[in-house]
């Protein structure tokens, strides 16, 4: 029960997100493009308001809330900055991240967003896999 | 453009991946190690945020227009084409060495870590060059 409800509270509070944007402004919250566009795009405003209430929000539930910062990742910098890269080229390719086709694009049943998500979750366990197997081996 | 909509989405954004745990890249990296010591609970994230916007998009698209806009800005792409399975394939590699995505890592800024300023100007500069990416990868 513990281990779930703020996973479930979270996943709600997130699919509310995007429907709300959606509703309103008829956009998709995809980060990956929303950072993107807030770069380069034609209607810029909209995507740095939504950034500064990333933060925001964020910041209401460490600091009003007092839930405990996440340490950062454990990764060396050099992998950290390689990890960032392949999420950049990666989501600007693949036209989305786990927001704009996990959570959006599965919600509205897009077969693209679909084999996306599928493509990305599966590269990423496979990477976590043969990551745990080469710590293991050095350890 | 009304900005206003975007700040509310933002914050619930902010709020919901913090509050799940997603801002985490511990938790992240445990959610993908199916094979190692699996730490299942942001499977509730994925499935809380999918049911929202599955129940819901069909009737937000089903109206004239959004709330505050003229129309929707919803992708029109079907094809499931190389461009979207190696744009999956390298952001998940991404994703799995350091257990940030875009949405985490922003709002992860906060926390005032090196590691998630390295992420995003990484991130940054993979969207930057992704043309001539894919263009060396003949997509």
């Amino acid at each position: 029960m513990e281990s779930f409800s703020l996973p479930l509270a979270g996943g709600l509070l997130l699919g509310s997100a995007a429907i709300w944007l959606l509703l309103s402004m008829g956009r998709i919250a995809g980060i990956s493009g929303v950072i993107w566009g807030a770069l380069t795009g034609p209607d810029r405003q909209w995507r740095w308001v939504f950034l500064i209430g990333l933060l925001i929000g964020g910041a209401l539930t460490h600091f009003a809330t007092g839930m405990p910062l996440p340490a950062p990742s454990n990764a060396p910098l050099w992998l950290i900055a390689l990890s960032g890269l392949l999420v950049g080229v990666g989501t600007r390719m693949g036209s989305g991240c786990t927001s704009g086709h996990g959570v959006c694009g599965l919600g509205r049943r897009s077969p693209r967003s679909l084999t996306a998500t599928l493509t990305f979750m599966a590269l990423g366990v496979f990477t976590v896999t043969v990551m745990q197997a080469l710590q293991g081996g050095a350890a | 453009m009304k900005a206003w909509p975007a700040l509310i989405s933002g914050i619930l954004f902010g709020l919901g991946l913090t509050v799940s745990g997603m801002s985490d890249p511990a938790k992240v990296l445990g959610f993908m190690d199916v094979t190692g010591e699996w730490i299942p609970d942001l499977i509730f994230v994925m499935g809380g945020a999918v049911v929202v916007t599955a129940l819901l998009t069909p009737a937000v698209l089903g109206r004239a227009r959004p709330l505050f806009a003229d129309g929707f800005s919803v992708p029109t792409a079907q094809a499931l084409d190389a461009r979207l399975i190696g744009g999956a394939v390298l952001f998940g590699i991404g994703w799995g060495l350091s257990g940030y995505c875009p949405g985490p890592a922003v709002v992860s800024l906060l926390y005032g870590y090196d590691s998630t300023v390295i992420f995003c100007v990484a991130m940054v500069a993979g969207m930057s060059i992704e043309g001539h990416i894919s263009k060396w990868l003949g997509q």
